[in-house]
């Protein structure tokens, strides 16, 4: 089925009708944890965006030598090296925001839509194809992020960003950027998402 | 010995692994539907992860620290949980049928619970020793369970409830997690 579709449905998909947070809800721990503020949401997806891309295109072109029967172990190793890298590459040039993710960095590794592509679609498409398809998910789910960053950004303490948004006279809810906020925040944007599905279809 | 009081307790309650730290927040969502289950899921990670913590432990001490290679700890960290989830399953099958049929497909579904690499990663970050890990792994285990048996509990309540029909499923779930993790804020004062 994914075979005929064209490359811009490929990508958009990703974006809305297969979004792995609000859709397929994928990869719930890093967008809980680490969305208190929207720079921290942003440069997750950044993370993931990279490593998404770099998996899918090198199991793509792998995938005809991995053997199925160790296939997982395979997609993990070479996820697992990407994450690294990418944990690395933050710790050396954004080391603030390195410590703020902390280890929800490495913990990539056992995101469920990462290795989730890999066993859906980059083990059966050709490289172009599970690129375009990496990159539609991994946007799709670093906006995902910053708007839910945004929202409990704007709400507890009034910035976006860390740009004053809210007129100082603004009390702060604290429990946004705190944990019961996140959990909030997530249902009630898939909620509206549900909502909006519904009334696209109709 | 306070000491180790003092991690049990801060891994169960004060930092509770899923509504605090945000782990396992897949099985979380997916396992707690019925108690039942959600008890067997429960069961099934800690067991994992005490084992993991003492596993990851000794692999960081001797082979990653002693061999300067920190930078494979995550590779390495993933490797050791497959095969050990691997291994418990095999030795499970063979020793207790009974267990291995009441964990049976929860066993290869905790290999990409981030939890587990989470217990790894984080008794490297606090620098805990051998026992302290251990027990670690095992309270963080608990509290796993008694976050996700609690869910259970209302989500079979909610079944009764009359949610908006948008709200159904996963939203709702989220929103009650919330004020799970309310309540469980009332407890950071605690230690």
């Amino acid at each position: 089925m994914a075979s005929k579709t064209s490359h811009p449905k490929e990508f958009l998909k990703g974006l809305w009708d297969e979004n792995p947070v609000l859709r397929m809800l994928l990869g719930l721990c890093p967008t809980l944890a680490v969305t208190n503020s929207a720079i921290n949401g942003f440069s997750m997806g950044l993370a993931v965006i990279f490593t998404l891309v770099m998996s899918s295109a090198i199991i793509s072109l792998a995938r005809n030598i991995i053997p199925k029967e160790v296939r997982i172990p395979t997609f993990i190793i070479v996820i697992a090296t990407f994450v690294t890298i990418a944990d690395k590459m933050l710790a050396a040039h954004v080391p603030d925001i390195s410590k703020a993710l902390g280890p929800f960095v490495p913990l990539i590794v056992v995101n469920c839509i990462i290795l989730g592509r890999q066993e859906a679609f980059a083990s059966k498409n050709p490289v172009g194809r599970s690129v375009i398809d990496a990159l539609g998910m991994s946007i799709g789910f670093t906006i995902t992020l910053t708007i839910l960053g945004s929202i409990r950004e704007l709400l507890g303490v009034g910035t976006i960003f860390a740009v004053q948004i809210m007129p100082l006279s603004f009390e702060p809810w604290m429990v946004m950027v705190l944990q019961p906020g996140a959990f909030l925040t997530l249902g009630l944007m898939i909620g509206i998402s549900n909502w909006l599905n519904a009334r696209r279809a109709k | 010995m306070a000491n180790l009081v003092i991690i049990f307790l801060s891994a169960v309650i004060v930092n509770n692994y899923v509504l605090v730290n945000f782990l396992g927040i897949c099985p979380f969502v997916g396992v707690s539907k019925k108690i039942g289950p959600a008890i067997s899921m429960g069961m099934a990670t800690t067991f994992v992860m005490t084992l993991t913590a003492a596993v990851a432990w000794l692999v960081n001490r001797y082979i990653l620290e002693g061999l300067n290679l920190q930078f494979l700890q995550t590779v390495s960290f993933i490797l050791v949980i497959a095969s050990l989830v691997q291994l418990v399953e095999m030795f499970i099958k063979k020793v207790s049928k009974p267990l291995y049929d009441a964990l049976g497909i929860f066993l290869p579904l905790i290999t990409t619970n981030c939890a587990i690499l989470g217990v790894a990663l984080f008794l490297v970050l606090k620098e805990y020793n051998f026992i302290e890990s251990i027990i670690f792994g095992f309270s963080a285990g608990v509290g796993f369970t008694l976050a996700i048996v609690i869910m259970a509990g209302i989500r079979e309540e909610l079944e009764l409830a009359d949610v908006p029909e948008y709200f159904k499923g996963a939203p709702i779930t989220m929103i009650v997690a919330g004020c799970l993790a309310l309540a469980f804020m009332g407890f950071s004062g605690l230690i």
